[in-house]
């Protein structure tokens, strides 16, 4: 299982990427979703489920409708993406700032 | 608290800009970018190589807490300025991942503090974007490795 791949190749699509605005402020059936969409049913179909699976959306069951909302922590950690790499540069660096301030000569 | 470390990494370019501003004297900063032991301790990997001066190469080796090699890195230093600048390449052994070029600058800013400016610059802008996000999927994958781990207890306590 490959999460990283998927949640980013989920993004990397226009239509996905459509469909996530469209849930952000409401959650919405697949027929309402698809409605907005040229595309075939099936194909929002998929994405909506390429999308669940990687966690962008959840599903809630309200009556016999499935409502798709979006996952604002899943979102948050995928505009959060450079803070693991800067994260890294800074403990390193914090490292080496403390190394120095007690470094001694060797001779 | 505050990060110190910026990371400045614009879209749709090959190369990104790590900035740092250190409490110390630049010929300290400087130091610790040359001895090796120092090298060793900050960057958490082994030196095997590190000739500091122009046409000279470098070589780390870093190795998982149980002492197997995870990563081999290399690169040749194309310029060298004490308390100035290193440009360097970094290489990645055994990954699809080509050579990247790093441009080093070391700047004085009082006696006692300095700043330091990693210009790095990749082959394109999907190699870029895919080295940022190396240590987030890291985390991702220690999440949901620890995840499998309470999964597998749980599955333990119940059977």
């Amino acid at each position: 299982m490959n999460l990283r791949r998927d949640v980013f190749q989920a993004i990397a699509d226009p239509t996905r990427r459509a469909i996530l605005l469209l849930v952000a402020t409401q959650a919405m059936t697949a027929g309402a979703i698809a409605s907005n969409f040229d595309t075939a049913r099936p194909t929002v179909s998929k994405h909506l489920q390429i999308l669940t699976e990687c966690e962008l959306l959840k599903q809630q069951q309200n009556g016999r409708e499935m409502y798709y909302h979006l996952n604002p922590q899943k979102m948050k950690e995928i505009a959060d993406f450079i803070e693991p790499f800067r994260n890294m540069w800074d403990d390193r660096f914090n490292k080496l700032e403390d190394l120095m301030k007690n470094y001694k000569p060797k001779d | 608290m505050e990060r110190k470390t910026k990371v400045n990494a614009e879209e749709g370019k090959q190369e990104l800009v790590i900035t740092r501003e250190f409490e110390l004297p630049v010929e300290l900063l400087f130091k610790a970018y040359i001895e090796p032991e120092i090298v060793e301790q900050w960057m958490g990997t082994k030196v095997l190589k590190l000739e500091s001066k122009k046409h000279g190469s470098w070589q780390f080796e870093t190795s998982d807490p149980q002492g197997n090699v995870v990563l081999k890195t290399n690169g040749v230093i194309h310029e060298f300025v004490p308390n100035e600048k290193i440009t360097r390449t970094f290489e990645m052994e055994n990954t699809p991942f080509p050579v990247q070029l790093e441009f080093l600058e070391f700047e004085k800013l009082t006696s006692n503090t300095s700043k330091l400016t990693m210009h790095v610059v990749y082959k394109s802008v999907e190699l870029r974007n895919q080295m940022l996000r190396m240590p987030f999927a890291q985390g991702i994958n220690m999440a949901y490795n620890r995840l499998q781990d309470i999964v597998s207890k749980l599955k333990t306590v119940h059977s």
